[in-house]
């Protein structure tokens, strides 16, 4: 079972906040790789917010590739902000060769092209740097995307802390949202892909747990959008689904919880909502999950958002001080970074339940 | 001395043998009475036995005419071993005993016509690919099991179709969806439907015993069963009845019965569950269907408007040439005649064609067909030709597979329900075998020869008794024989129903609970694994050893 967490914060930090909620949640993990998304970003990206973000591990041949690439498809390099691994003997790390967060600017006629255009290029543009890279393994592609980062690796995390210098706070690497994960995926071999938190267009989402209903999702999935792929973890299901109900088919978030753990047949019969509710449960029974699973999610809007599965197997907690709000697996780790909360405010969700917490900081809840 | 008639028929000759004890014998008659196939008789032979009277042995011989019991050397009155002699024998001196000697093969065609038998395929009945599979992923450590006993489980299936969720008339105001227009009418009902038996292949007695058993379950133990009419229609007392809402009304290619069934529709007071479209069936795909006018009776010839005549459905709906003429016209009417209130799905005989009619109806502008039956090569328990029975048709399992991943390649699976029949329970566990069916793409499954056993049916897959189609059934079961149906107890038989049910429904649960699953595995193969490398290969699923 993993264990996974998330920060919102009113004031930018560090990510070595982000390790210090996850490091006591150790024996839930297994410390083989550390994995984190960054939105709304300070320090040495703040100046390029509207501009995307590719972020990218490589080789030097894959370096040049994406580079060549970029070049041909218009896009102009603005910033670049490439760590310097401390290259000591002994870490726990298998470090790729070059890690690049480069800022871009858009092809000169996307510049007036309206929002939607820009994010089907934007995944566009991943997806062709993924397939490019894939062939020979020169390099993995985790994000595109404005005012967001993603880092992920393989090893124990406090060593890949070290090598990319995660526990100085220089006030490089600031970020007011981070969704992080500590661990590889178990199902399946390592492959820097599956690690956690997943991202499509805005959507990042972590999960901890199982979905046993990963074929059936996955086969359906497969032909719903072209940027469902992948599917290295089965979570993946979880950030598509997400996708898929809030960006495509452009419902209200509450009924991304009644696609995934829908309620049964005789509770729906007896609420108002009864025909609508059929209708999507009936036309999503393959987008259901049955397995135990906490989700955490962050939206393209700044939201975060956390829910589990119908029979609540999976923990989580959501804790805050009014400046910053976590949601972590476990309360150790906000005990960690914020001792000096009050924890009678602290919310244990429970299965039927979805908890959001709005960009002002405010904590929604309701029933499904 | 009489000359030897070598061509004469013996009773070894004959597929059973009466096995019979003289002495054991009281001579009550029972058993001549009871055999419906009048294979036994009573006779008079000649016997000669010793006997000593006296206070010290003096033995002596006497010759003496005895009446005894006796089997009939004549393919027509053969004995199909269903055993009732046995039954009623009070002294155990009289038995069926399987002839591996028969030459019955030979012999009953001699009349020049074909062998009919009741609808028991033989093909690899012992020897089934659902047997060799099983649910290899088992919740532990990642995932915990559930616990059957005290979980709650979502045992639902539809019928009916299902929209694409871009298709669906929903509106949104931001907060919440709502929808308006209309949707195609969709029943979550159990996935386990009483399949479609009409009356006169069963008695009415054998129907009515379904029937009671159907209502039953949905009133007292809340289970949604669905019970198929059959061809034919069904009392019209029954259609103007609450419990019309537990019944799919069928309409197959002789169109029996629904002249009354539309008289019926304006005294209506609620909905059936849905209308099945039949064309073919798994026992005789490709063949009509044949109620012989033995078992046409005043109640049949009332329920359906006939005379007493042998009754043929054709083997296509006669004037329809094509699945899209099909859609238009069958469905269409269907729908329209009950105002697109009830579903209208649609049963064919398992083929190696079956995918291309699944993606025409996929494919339907209309969407209005409810869902795809496919009926396998071991269903069936009517009247068919032994030819047809044991030389045609396609098993249900590897068809069910390709029909729901021909679905999942266009992503549209789950929008036409499958329901998947035909051998389903012959090994006696229906439960394991819709589980099975169900983690390969299957909705959910029909049964129906399983019914008639619980009922009493003594017939079985190695050719016993299988006699459904002369009207003779021993068992009150499948005949219109107002002497034979009287043995059929309708409480009991009804009761058998209900309790296989809820023992199937503990098993179902038994089954999704070690996966981990509280709603229907649909199309969950990972669940299952199987140690034959070809069933691996042709079903996707994963091979073990």
């Amino acid at each position: 079972m993993c264990r996974i967490g998330a920060i919102k914060s009113k004031v930018a930090f560090h990510p070595s906040l982000a390790l210090h909620l996850m490091l006591p949640q150790q024996e839930g993990h297994d410390n083989s790789g550390f994995a984190m998304v960054m939105q709304d970003l300070e320090g040495v990206f703040a100046k390029y917010k509207d501009k995307p973000l590719l972020s990218l591990a490589c080789t030097q041949k894959g370096a040049a590739m994406v580079e060549h690439f970029m070049e041909t498809n218009n896009f102009t390099p603005l910033y670049e902000w490439i760590p310097r691994g401390v290259r000591q003997p002994g870490l726990d790390i298998k470090a790729m060769p070059y890690y690049i967060f480069r800022v871009y600017d858009y092809p000169e006629h996307y510049r007036t092209a309206t929002q939607e255009a820009k994010e089907e290029l934007l995944l566009d543009t991943r997806l062709a740097l993924r397939e490019l890279l894939e062939k020979e393994e020169n390099g993995f592609v985790y994000s595109f995307w404005p005012d967001v980062l993603t880092l992920k690796e393989i090893g124990d995390p406090r060593d890949i802390a070290v090598y990319f210098k995660l526990w100085d706070n220089t006030g490089d690497l600031m970020a007011k949202n981070v969704v992080v994960q500590c661990r590889q995926n178990t199902n399946y071999e390592i492959v820097r892909y599956a690690a956690h938190p997943f991202f499509l267009q805005g959507y990042t989402l972590c999960a901890n747990g199982e979905n046993t209903f990963y074929t059936k999702n996955k086969e359906y999935q497969k032909s719903l959008h072209r940027g469902y792929i992948g599917f290295e973890s089965d979570s993946q299901n979880f950030l598509y689904t997400l996708h898929y109900v809030l960006k495509v088919l452009k419902w209200p978030i509450k009924y991304y919880k009644h696609v995934i753990t829908p309620l049964p047949f005789d509770e729906i019969a007896k609420r108002p909502d009864k025909r609508e509710l059929t209708a999507i449960r009936q036309s999503l029974g393959h987008l259901e999950i049955n397995g135990p699973n906490t989700i955490i999610a962050m939206l393209p809007d700044g939201r975060m958002m956390t829910c589990c599965d119908s029979k609540k197997l999976r923990p989580v907690v959501v804790g805050g001080d009014g400046t910053t709000i976590a949601i972590s697996s476990e309360v150790c780790g906000l005990n960690q970074i914020l001792p000096h909360r009050n924890q009678e405010l602290d919310v244990y969700p429970n299965e039927r339940e979805v908890v959001v917490i709005t960009r002002e900081l405010e904590v929604e809840r309701w029933k499904q | 001395m009489e000359a030897v008639k070598i061509q004469d028929v013996s009773v070894n000759d004959l597929p059973w043998k009466i096995q019979y004890q003289p002495e054991r014998c009281t001579m009550c008659g029972s058993c001549v009475a009871a055999c419906t196939f009048n294979a036994i008789e009573v006779a008079m032979e000649r016997r000669s036995i010793t006997v000593s009277t006296g206070h010290q042995p003096e033995p002596s011989q006497r010759h003496m005419a005895t009446p005894v019991i006796k089997q009939k050397a004549a393919v027509a009155n053969a004995c199909v071993g269903c055993g009732m002699c046995e039954k009623v024998c009070p002294n155990n001196a009289i038995k069926p005993m399987r002839n591996p000697d028969s030459r019955i093969n030979c012999l009953n065609r001699s009349g020049g016509t074909t062998v009919k038998r009741g609808g028991r395929a033989s093909l690899n009945s012992a020897d089934r690919t659902l047997d060799k599979i099983v649910v290899g992923r088992i919740s532990q450590m990642t995932d915990p099991a559930l616990d059957s006993e005290r979980h709650t489980f979502d045992i639902l299936a539809p019928f009916g179709r299902v929209l694409l969720p871009h298709e669906l008339p929903l509106k949104s105001n931001g907060e919440e969806l709502t929808l308006s227009g209309h949707t195609p009418p969709v029943r979550w009902i159990y996935p386990v439907i009483f399949s479609d038996m009409s009356i006169g292949a069963l008695s009415t007695r054998a129907w009515e015993a379904v029937a009671l058993a159907t209502a039953y379950l949905n009133e007292k133990h809340k289970l949604p069963v669905r019970m198929c009419s059959g061809e034919g229609g069904m009392p019209v007392k029954l259609m103007q009845s609450e419990y019309l809402k537990y019944m799919i009304l069928q309409i197959a290619s002789g169109h029996f019965g629904w002249n009354r069934i539309i008289k019926a529709m304006p005294h209506m007071k609620v909905d059936p569950a849905g209308i099945l479209i039949k064309i073919g069936q798994g026992a005789k795909p490709g063949d009509g269907g044949l109620l012989p006018a033995a078992k046409v009776s005043k109640t049949v010839q009332s329920i359906r408007g006939v005379p007493k005549a042998d009754l043929l459905s054709p083997p296509n709906h006669q004037g329809l040439y094509s699945i899209e003429e099909s859609v238009q016209k069958m469905f269409m009417s269907m729908n329209a005649a009950f105002k697109f209130r009830v579903p209208v799905a649609i049963k064919c005989a398992a083929s190696a064609t079956s995918v291309s009619v699944y993606n025409n109806l996929l494919r339907d502008p209309y969407k209005i067909c409810g869902g795809f039956f496919i009926d396998g090569i071991q269903g069936g328990t009517g009247a068919a030709n032994e030819v047809s029975l044991d030389h045609t048709g396609h098993p249900v399992v590897s068809k069910i597979r390709e029909c729901y991943l021909a679905a999942v390649k266009q992503g549209r699976q789950g929008q036409i329900p499958l329901w998947a029949g035909g051998g389903v329970g012959l090994t006696g566990n229906a439960a394991a075998d819709a589980f099975k069916l169900i983690c390969l793409g299957a909705n959910g499954v029909f049964i129906g020869k399983i019914l008639v056993q619980l009922c009493g049916c003594v017939g079985n897959e190695h050719g016993r008794c299988n006699a459904c189609n002369t009207g003779n059934c021993p068992a009150g079961i499948c005949t219109q024989n107002p002497r034979l149906v009287k043995r059929l107890d309708i409480d009991k038989a009804a009761q058998n129903i209900v309790d296989y049910m809820l023992a199937l429904d503990s098993e179902f649960k038994k089954l999704m609970a070690p996966v981990g699953n509280s709603s229907l595995p649909v199309g969950r193969s990972d669940a299952l694994v199987t140690t034959d490398k070809a069933i691996a290969d042709k079903l996707a699923i994963q091979y073990v050893c």
